[in-house]
């Protein structure tokens, strides 16, 4: 365990020494790059928004604002529903994700690509059509409702107040864990589980103490993500219309038209600043902990068969979650095939008009949408990587910096990204006439940054299950530190980074906010912005609802293919290390 | 008061004619450019007849619409000065003003005779000119009929038939600081009832929200899809949605106003004589006739395209009732926007649970004296009532520079005041101690005898 005997030494050494630059070229450029790319689309555009929360009615610096905002008891009545909703929906999304993860890596399971695929689709919930099917479904009269007053004469507040905001974040972002989780599950060495049988554990302290400590990197990456991600999420409070929670209380003050209130942007810097307390935390619970395995290819947990009792526990729990889960995407569905869906269980009737409609007048949408998210997805899984790589691997001062600045962007409303990026990039004219700010290439870019902390996060926790000794090895036989992180590291994260990949392109596909005030003109605009259009008309919604299944379909299959490609690999591995 | 101005109207009536308008639309076309972009708040399908009838009008000309939603397309055009969209189309009349207010919008020729100079209490066009009302539309209540009937409530025709404890979570409304169009309905109500009654009767209202939601189309949204059965709603959501298929009805109360829908040209538009000539066309007599396509459904603001109206379609001009009642003065209204923004939410949209719970217990007090009268109740249940429909500010208050002036952007010159963050903090305490006093109060009277 050379690795945690560095910071040690780091202290000890004379001040001079600690200087001196302990990188190499190539290292280097790629921090500069990586801050470069974060400073020019995230860092500057949000700063010059920000700049409000500290401006005084002069112009010059003030921090006033924040004083006011400790003194305002609704802000912190909010501060603490918010600290509230994200900590409950972390318990709810690990009870629902935790099982299913110990299923997929542990078992032989004849569900398992259903999982894989299924499990993704709640972080594909397409706005407005999302919303207005949860409201159908669940809502306080929803299918379940209605039907529930019918036979027992009950009715479940499952989507009101803040434990409605539970309940939908939960069922919206457990794949974060689940994803995570099942990457680190799989990741961690047969030798290891079997160390631990011949010590004499097996069962439940088999899982204990050698299992669950091992995969203790990816479930906290996927916690992590959860807890910022509804500390800092709009969309569920707004759509079951709590307001007292503080990314509501923002994004109120923030869009309200002729406001020019700085407490909105105060807000703002404090959700940054929280979630990325909430990031250091995660990070300090991982410290001077190695969660390496040096013996690569083990392929994962011996998978076992499941006993007919088992199996049956398993498909109880496995269909009854998933139905759950999938309930606002049958929603969605039967929506777009809906003629009118009123205050029934039912839709009044079927029709394939809305589809003929979409697929009419907006062909353009599906492929902007896979251009752009897969080329953003792609740009996360470089930099993600690069950063994981940077952070652990390397001694380059001011590394942290770099992962904090890029998982702020999680906590960087979608509209001040979007208006930062106006403010910066307007003037910038491409050759056609048409400014930067307003093309495909920009809304590649900011999808790129806002879905940046996801894909960072699966790298980092597939990183670090990569023991450092197998670099060291390949170093010692010449190669150098770029050529190890190709041939070596980065095909044994495979499976991290297709889950990063997968992440970052699912939940770029239904992007909104930043969307909204970018996309220019139709011909440019993804599927989120054609959603949005449709749902803005009582006629519309059908339509609104067909492209949202688009959506859907077109992030399963991509997940699906993700999946095999990182099984097929995982699986060619395994091959070789059992012949070896 | 209606007098007037439908005098105003006869005489504009004579003055126009159909004719001024082609010599006008020949000279525009001369010079058209290939193409305008839009940028409007509008659904698709309110966009899309008008761009066709102008495009098959004006063949050589393309209209590229840009949808956003109105804060979208006002934070847009405030960054993209140097290359602005040729014209801005929604519904809020204040998103105008903030951008007039920016030197954002330019000052076309326009050609509005024939149009009335007023509909309903307002201004039809901005009087200096820079956005035009093409459409008006007034507020009212939106109900779901298959809701209604499923929980057997009456129809409801008036704001103050909203009061009834029948309708308890019943009812959705958008905010005003979220909806210029709420916002227009809300000081419609103050400015028709007064301030302090006004604010009792929606405070009243209030207690029977199931939701106050962020965005104006959540309103008809969740009363198409049955979440809550009675939405306060602006008319077309309501005729649009019954236009698409939806068992719902829209009725418009006494106390509304009529409010123009607008188009304006951006300052500094790129292709201007095609802007021009869009405007121009939507103000025709053959651009107003869209308007009366199922999917669109808005009141045209020229008289006569109403002869061509489907059966029971509103008009304004008359039906003396619609909009009459109230004579909406547009600089109270200005003084005071910000302030009963912030002033609404404090009372009503951040603390709807607690308002909500205080009502229930009042009417549940005002059932139990039904059955047993004792004066001791009704003392508490009357104390418990006023503590619920109070502001606390007066009208006085709400137009005083010192105190509006806090909620407003900065200007220079402007004498200091307490700061918005102070005053909210305020009101957020005083909202949160009246309901806690009105329903224990409420709780007390339950059990006196």
């Amino acid at each position: 365990m050379s690795a945690t005997t560095i910071p040690t030494a780091a202290v000890t050494r004379p001040w001079k020494a600690r200087l001196r630059l302990e990188a190499s070229p190539v290292q280097v450029i790629a921090a500069l790059l990586v801050a470069a790319f974060l400073l020019a689309f995230l860092i500057v555009p949000v700063g010059r928004v920000f700049a409000a929360a500290f401006a005084a009615p002069d112009g010059g610096f003030t921090l006033v604002h924040f004083g006011d905002f400790f003194r305002t008891s609704l802000f912190i009545e909010s501060f603490w529903n918010s600290a509230y909703v994200a900590g409950m929906s972390v318990v709810v999304a690990s009870l629902i994700a935790v099982p299913l993860a110990v299923i997929l890596a542990r078992y032989r399971f004849p569900g398992a690509a259903l999982i894989n695929t299924l499990g993704v689709l709640p972080l594909v919930m397409p706005p407005f059509v999302g919303a207005v099917a949860m409201q159908l479904v669940f809502g306080r009269n929803g299918s379940v409702n209605l039907l529930l007053m019918d036979w027992f004469d009950v009715r479940l507040s499952l989507m009101e107040g803040l434990n409605g905001v539970v309940f939908v974040q939960a069922l919206h972002y457990f794949p974060f864990i689940l994803m995570n989780l099942t990457a680190s599950l799989s990741n961690i060495d047969v030798a290891m589980e079997e160390a631990g049988q011949n010590l004499g554990a097996k069962g439940f302290t088999l899982l204990r103490t050698i299992v669950l400590p091992l995969a203790l990197p990816g479930y906290l990456a996927g916690a992590s993500l959860v807890f910022v991600k509804v500390f800092d999420d709009l969309a569920t409070p707004l759509l079951l219309n709590v307001t007292n929670m503080l990314a509501p209380q923002a994004y109120l003050r923030v869009t309200s038209v002729g406001l020019g209130d700085p407490m909105g942007y105060v807000i703002s810097v404090i959700l940054v600043l929280v979630s990325v307390a909430a990031m250091l935390l995660a990070a300090l619970l991982l410290r001077g902990r190695d969660y390496a395995t040096q013996q690569r290819g083990g392929g994962g947990l011996g998978r076992r068969s499941l006993s007919r009792g088992g199996m049956v526990l398993a498909w109880c729990f496995v269909i009854p979650v998933l139905l759950l889960v999938l309930a606002p995407h049958f929603g969605i569905l039967m929506l777009s095939f809906a003629t009118v869906w009123s205050f029934s269980p039912l839709p009044d009737g079927f029709t394939l008009a809305h589809y003929a409609t979409v697929l009419r007048e907006t062909p353009q949408f599906l492929t902007n949408t896979l251009i752009y998210c897969g080329v953003a997805g792609l740009i996360d899984v470089v930099i993600g990587v690069t950063i994981a790589w940077l952070v652990l691997r390397t001694r380059l001062p001011g590394r942290r910096l770099l992962d904090l600045a890029a998982m702020s962007a999680l906590a960087v409303p979608g509209l001040v990204l979007g208006i930062g990026i106006l403010r910066t990039y307007f003037d910038v004219q491409m050759p056609n006439g048409v400014s930067l700010a307003t093309t495909g290439l920009m809304l590649t870019i900011v999808y790129a940054v806002r879905r940046l902390p996801y894909a960072l996060r699966a790298a980092t926790a597939a990183l670090q299950q990569v023991h450092r000794s197998l670099e060291e090895a390949a170093e010692n036989l010449g190669a150098g530190k770029t050529t190890t992180l190709l041939r070596i590291v980065v095909p044994l994260m495979v499976g991290g980074l297709a889950a990063a990949f997968v992440t970052s392109f699912a939940t770029a596909a239904v992007e909104l906010s930043a969307t909204l005030v970018l996309a220019a003109r139709d011909v440019d605009a993804p599927l989120s912005y054609g959603i949005y259009v449709f749902m803005q008309s009582p006629a519309g919604r059908g339509p609104g609802a067909a492209l949202g299944v688009i959506a859907v379909v077109t992030v399963a299959i991509c997940t699906f293919i993700a999946h095999r490609i990182a099984e097929g690999e995982r699986r060619r591995r395994s091959r070789g290390h059992n012949e070896a | 008061m209606p007098e007037a101005w439908q005098t105003t109207r006869r005489r504009l009536l004579g003055a126009s004619g159909g004719a001024l308008l082609v010599p006008q639309v020949a000279r525009a076309q001369a010079a058209l450019e290939p193409r305008a972009v839009i940028i409007t708040s509008f659904s698709r399908d309110v966009t899309t007849p008008f761009v066709q009838a102008f495009e098959r009008r004006h063949p050589g000309t393309k209209i590229e619409v840009q949808n956003r939603s109105t804060t979208a397309a006002v934070a847009f055009i405030r960054e993209t000065r140097s290359s602005p969209p040729d014209m801005m189309w929604a519904s809020a009349p204040d998103a105008f003003e903030v951008l007039k207010q920016g030197n954002l919008l330019a000052k076309p020729q326009i050609d509005t005779s024939g149009i009335p100079a007023r509909i309903g209490g307002g201004p039809t066009n901005d009087p200096e000119g820079h956005y035009f009302g093409f459409a008006v539309s007034g507020y009212g209540i939106m109900y779901n009929t298959r809701y209604l009937r499923a929980n057997r409530l009456p129809v409801p025709k008036e704001w103050a038939d909203l009061k009834n404890p029948v309708y308890q979570n019943h009812v959705g409304i958008s905010s005003p600081s979220r909806s210029g169009t709420t916002h227009l309905t809300v000081e419609t109500i103050l400015q028709g009832e007064g301030w302090a009654p006004g604010w009792a009767q929606l405070l009243e209202i209030g207690g029977n929200f199931a939701q106050v939601s962020d965005r104006s189309f959540g309103v008809p949204d969740a009363v198409n899809s049955g979440q809550y059965g009675i939405g306060i709603v602006i008319d077309f959501f309501g005729f649009a949605a019954k236009a698409a298929g939806f068992p719902v009805e829209f009725v418009y109360p006494t106390v509304t106003t009529l409010v123009p829908a607008n188009i304006a040209m951006i300052e500094g538009a790129k292709n201007p004589n095609a802007a021009r000539a869009f405007i121009q066309f939507l103000l025709s007599p053959e651009g107003q006739e869209v308007l009366l396509d199922p999917k669109v459904m808005r009141l045209p603001v020229r008289p006569e395209t109403y002869a061509k109206a489907p059966a029971g379609f509103p008009n304004p001009f008359t039906d003396p009732s619609l909009g009459a009642r109230v004579k909406f003065d547009n600089d109270v209204s200005e003084k005071r926007y910000e302030l009963l923004n912030s002033l609404f939410d404090r009372m009503i949209t951040f603390r709807l649970r607690e308002l909500t719970e205080a009502w229930k217990a009042v009417h549940a007090a005002e059932a139990a004296l039904a059955r047993r009268d004792n004066a001791e109740g009704r003392r508490l249940v009357a104390e418990a009532r006023q503590k619920l429909t109070q502001v606390p500010v007066s009208e006085a208050q709400a137009a005083d520079s010192a105190i509006a002036g806090a909620f407003q952007p900065t200007r220079p010159g402007r004498t200091p005041g307490p700061r918005q963050a102070q005053l909210e903090e305020e009101w957020d305490r005083f909202a949160v101690a009246n309901y806690a006093e009105a329903k224990q109060l409420a709780e007390r009277a339950q059990r006196a005898r």
